[in-house]
């Protein structure tokens, strides 16, 4: 028996040991009859254990086992965007196609397209010299989006021969005196990072317009952020907000062993949805992953790393490229399943003792480098977990925190208030504002630093004086700290509070977002002064011009009117006086 | 492939039978035991390799011996399908109980069943009435929905299941729902309950059994519902009916698995229950739902009792984290005499934002209904405070209500076990009710909304 082919000896649900091939580890190999996609992830003498990406059932010892010689990799170039894949880069809508309804095992599909001509632009020329990483040529990819050809890492030289015109992805458009020949199509193992120069520190935010993570918890671009909750405190519909409004020019939406019907969801809502930054369909910057929970394990273990691998790829380019993964909780059970049947020795809560370093190394893909061709170019992560029984002491959630530097904590009882984003603003935080610091100051306002840091302890205040509140009632409290509530639950109801799903309210500008906040404070000096002249509470903050403050942020145009808001109910205060 | 008979038992432990020296057997392939005194058993293959197989022995391994022999069915486990299932009573692992004819296949279905292809899913927009106010108005139910009853022992879980079953309908259609009921563990008692209900109304003739008892063999119940939901796609997706599927108690079907992962020797999870548990309730929770290009639907209603009425316990918690949302059965509402005592404050319908409205029920739908539900929840918090300062501490609003808390429960929640309310008779009743709050205090609801629809503001 050769080396390349060998045969199967066990076969225990996705994991299945073959015996008389030499395989290297992370080998992807076919498996049986129907030649399923598995891949090598233990040695044992002359067996070789393996993971099966399709249902094993009805496979049986003694069918063939082959070698492929590669590791499990994706396919990148252009027709990424807009695509929706599974765990191992198989397009769905061509599983539809030749499948039907039902994913059915043993079909390939390419990850591009291998027929569709694109319009290869070349911007270097016959005898420049590039090394990797260098951009050769460029595809006008989606409306926004400006593909750029690269030289594949590893590879480098003089242009011997290069050309524009309609190619498809797999056709020769540059030859190099090295030898290499290269097409718009590359490859690349999902579980090597991509190479860059270095990495820098991240100093610009991704806008969100969810007015809690810009303005309180903000996280910068390149950066990596965990979003723990139970169900139903709105982890999914905090990610698909994130997907739809962050400032980033790509997105890769990882749906991690979730809902079926969430994906759908997403696929019928995104092509409809305009992209605020750039005016045109979400569609056109979004690559789609969807491992639903009853797809294969082993697959869905491989769509994390199928996932960055594609957003290092646009990061290479110099995109700043923001990947959701929802839920890194499933990737980590599916890490549990495949560790429980190799028999593994496990660690906390049945989870392999490895589970950290793999959080760990996952979210260390994501930054701010210096790509090869000298660009500026990010990934940031954004980690949705779903703790049993929304108890953040577990394994997942801890491996998770000890690595991100945004929190933002999901809370079960605010979600039953119906606060959302349901994000607990006393648990939550981040490690940014520091570093962020500059950009805020430079961009939004000289003193926004400082009007974060007093909205932020007014809520701190609150939280002491509610525990008082709930001994004694508020009505024992002295009249300053009433007030004191009562702009604390302006800061509550007007500023935290979004609604997602509203045409308007769903995007906040971070402009906008400061100038409420500013709306706020001037409201708790305007109403200190009428109080302190004599006014009474009740009447101060009864006033119509509040209200009509508040309500107005769900109609268009608000920032343009917001000064004019804030002047009449500053007006409408100080009269409080004189009644 | 079969034919061979294998005596080579080496070991049998709980519902497991170890063997070796066999045929190439399949991974998941069925399995027939004949025991030395003639009886016959079923199992199935949970491990397979050259020198060792495994299998599960559905039945349970109670007079198996070393002698026992084994034979390989060459085929994994399939369900014969065909229309005239419907109408029909089955065992847990699909042989007839009810004296019937077996069934005549017009196909054979892999029990397992595929995973829906995302990309052909269709998003499920259509209202489903049940006449159940608190359903209705707060967790609405959705054609495609997987939304289960978490409730504990000694609740009335059952009663609400049949009469969703009964009166389940579309506003806009008549299209009828059929009912494939999946019974895992229960008593007897409970089963003839439901039975002599189905029977009563005349759904039995519309709908498919499939019954595993509390005194079934406890691995069998890994397979029923995987049959159940096999003749429900079957029915749903090749004849274009929709159908409900009912199936009680989730809670048994993971014991079962616990059973399984534990003669195995496998790591366990969270309080013993298996690692991949999350995964294999998501291959039947994530069997509902609506496709592109067919008519037919599957809805599910799974029933979770949840131990020790405790929410975190990993079979509701992993349950909830899967199904789109959850009707929450309480015990204190029980307790005090309330049916149907459903908690709307935890409860969640998650495909309701997207169905509800003018389209589908009315516009007014979300207003009132997040207003009925501030208020009520309002109001319940309320009642702590009152045990400690008494009523007369509380300010006008406060007041209001907390006698809105009483009214939601006594009459918006209250209603008998025959009375299906549409959806107007339920949002009417909802403005009735809201007329006891001031309206300043009614923050929830757009001014447009009291304009047309307040008791006292219509015209």
């Amino acid at each position: 028996m050769s080396d390349e082919n060998g045969v199967i000896y066990r076969i225990s649900g996705p994991v299945v040991t073959a015996t008389g091939i030499r395989s290297r580890m992370y080998e992807v190999v076919r498996v049986g009859h129907e030649g399923l996609m598995g891949e090598v992830i233990e040695l044992h003498g002359d067996k070789s254990v393996i993971q099966v990406y399709e249902d094993t059932s009805g496979i049986r010892p003694g069918e063939p086992v082959v070698r492929t010689g590669q590791t499990l990799s994706v396919q990148l170039g252009p027709g990424l965007l807009t695509q929706i894949y599974d765990g191992i880069q198989r397009p769905l809508p061509i599983l539809a196609e030749t499948m039907g309804t039902f994913i059915e095992r043993g079909v390939d599909a390419d990850g591009l397209d291998q027929e569709k001509l694109w319009n290869f632009e070349a911007t270097v020329s016959v005898g420049d010299e590039v090394t990797s990483g260098m951009t050769i040529g460029t595809v006008q990819e989606t409306e926004t989006i400006v593909h750029k050809v690269m030289v594949p890492p590893g590879q480098g030289g003089k242009v011997t021969s290069i050309e524009s015109g309609e190619f498809n992805v797999t056709q020769i458009v540059c030859s190099l005196d090295d030898g290499s020949e290269i097409a718009m199509m590359q490859k690349w193992p999902v579980r090597t990072p991509r190479p860059f120069t270095q990495k820098y520190a991240p100093e610009t935010p991704l806008v969100t317009g969810m007015r809690i993570l810009d303005f309180l918890f903000p996280l910068a671009k390149g950066g990596a952020a965990g979003i723990p909750g139970p169900f139903g405190s709105g982890k999914t519909v905090t990610q698909q907000s994130l997907a739809k409004y962050s400032d980033a020019q790509i997105v890769v939406y990882i749906g991690c062993g979730e809902r079926g019907n969430e994906m759908t969801e997403v696929l019928d809502e995104f092509p409809h949805l305009i992209d605020p930054n750039t005016g045109k369909p979400l569609m056109n910057r979004t690559v789609m992953i969807a491992n639903t929970s009853n797809m294969p394990v082993a697959a869905r273990e491989a769509s994390v790393y199928t996932g960055i691998t594609i957003a290092e790829y646009f990061r290479d380019m110099g995109y700043d490229v923001a990947l959701m993964a929802d839920s890194t909780s499933r990737w980590a059970e599916a890490m549990r399943e495949i560790s429980s049947r190799l028999e593994e020795m496990p660690g906390e809560e049945g989870y392999p003792a490895y589970l950290s370093s793999r959080l760990a190394e996952f979210y260390e893909r994501a930054g701010r480098v210096e790509t090869l061709e000298g660009e500026d170019g990010s990934v940031t992560v954004i980690g949705a977990v779903s703790p049993p029984g929304g108890d953040i002491s577990e394994p997942v959630s801890q491996g998770t925190l000890r690595i991100v530097k945004v929190f933002w904590g999901l809370d079960a009882p605010l979600a039953r208030q119906r606060h959302f984003p349901a994000i607990n603003w006393l648990n939550s935080y981040s490690l940014y504002p520091q570093s962020l610091a500059q950009w805020f100051r430079d961009n939004i306002s000289q003193d926004f630093p400082e009007v974060r840091t007093e909205i932020s302890s007014l809520l701190q205040v609150e939280a002491e004086l509610q525990e008082i509140v709930q001994l004694v009632g508020s009505d024992a409290l002295p009249v300053d700290q009433q007030l004191t509530l009562e702009v604390a639950r302006m800061i509550r109801e007007f500023f935290l509070q979004q609604n997602a799903f509203h045409d308007i309210d769903a995007y906040s500008g971070v402009d906008q977002q400061y100038h409420m906040a500013k709306a706020i404070l001037t409201f708790q000096e305007s109403a200190k002064a009428a109080i302190a002249a004599g006014a009474q509470l009740e009447d101060v903050v009864n006033v119509t011009g509040r209200t009509d403050l508040m309500r107005a942020r769900f109609e268009e145009g608000y920032l343009d009117r917001m000064d004019d808001l804030v002047e009449n109910m500053t007006k409408q205060i100080a009269s409080a006086v004189e009644e | 492939m079969s034919g061979k008979e294998y005596r080579t038992i080496t070991d049998v432990k709980g519902p497991l039978v170890f063997l070796n020296k066999t045929e190439p057997v399949a991974f998941g392939e069925i399995v027939e035991l004949r025991l030395t005194d003639g009886s016959m058993k079923n199992g199935q293959v949970l491990d397979t390799s050259d020198d060792l197989v495994v299998v599960q022995v559905f039945e349970g391994t109670a007079g198996v011996d070393l002698g026992t022999g084994v034979k390989f069915m060459g085929d994994v486990f399939k369900l014969p399908v065909s229309k005239d299932l419907i109408g029909r009573i089955l065992d847990g692992a699909g042989r007839p109980r009810d004296g019937g004819p077996d069934i005549v296949a017009e196909a054979n279905a892999d029990i397992i069943g595929a995973a829906i292809n995302p990309y052909s899913r269709q998003s499920p927009h259509d209202f489903i009435q049940t006449g159940i106010s608190a359903i209705d108005c707060c967790t609405t139910l959705v054609r495609g929905q997987k939304l289960p009853i978490f409730s504990a022992s000694g609740l009335p879980h059952n009663d609400i299941a049949l009469q969703i079953a009964r009166q389940a309908k579309l506003t806009d259609s008549d299209e009828e729902f059929i009912v494939v009921f999946c019974a895992m563990g229960i008593t007897a008692e409970e089963y003839n309950f439901f039975r002599s209900d189905l029977e009563r109304t005349g759904a039995l003739e519309n709908a498919v059994l499939f019954v595993n008892l509390a005194d079934d063999p406890a691995v069998e119940r890994l397979i029923t519902p995987r049959l159940a939901l096999t003749a429900a796609e079957y029915l749903a997706f090749e004849h274009d009916y929709h159908v409900l599927v009912i199936y009680t108690d989730v809670t048994n079907y993971c014991d079962a698995l616990r059973q399984i992962g534990a003669a195995r020797e496998e790591v366990p999870g969270r309080r013993g229950y298996p690692g991949y548990m999350y995964t294999d309730l998501a291959m039947l929770y994530e069997r509902a739902g609506l496709v592109k290009g067919k008519k037919g639907s599957i809805t599910q209603f799974p029933i979770v009792t949840m131990p020790g009425d405790d929410i975190t316990h990993p079979i509701p918690d992993l349950s909830g984290y899967i199904t789109e949302g959850q009707i929450v059965i309480s015990r204190e509402l029980h307790g005090s005499g309330i049916y149907p005592p459903i908690n709307v404050l935890p409860s969640l319908s998650r495909l309701m934002g997207g169905t509800i409205g003018e389209k589908t029920t009315r516009e007014d739908h979300k207003s009132v209904s997040d207003q009925m539900y501030a208020g009520y929840a309002q109001g319940r918090e309320l009642r702590g405070l009152v045990a400690i300062v008494g009523e007369d501490a509380l300010n006008e609003r406060d007041k209001q209500l907390l006698d809105f808390s009483g009214l939601f429960e006594d009459k918006f929640l209250r209603q008998s076990r025959d009375e299906d309310r549409s959806i107007d008779e339920t949002l009417d009743l909802c403005w009735d009710l809201m007329q006891n709050i001031s309206t300043k205090y009614l923050v929830r609801l757009d001014q447009k909304w009291i304009d047309k629809y307040h008791p006292s503001e219509k015209k």
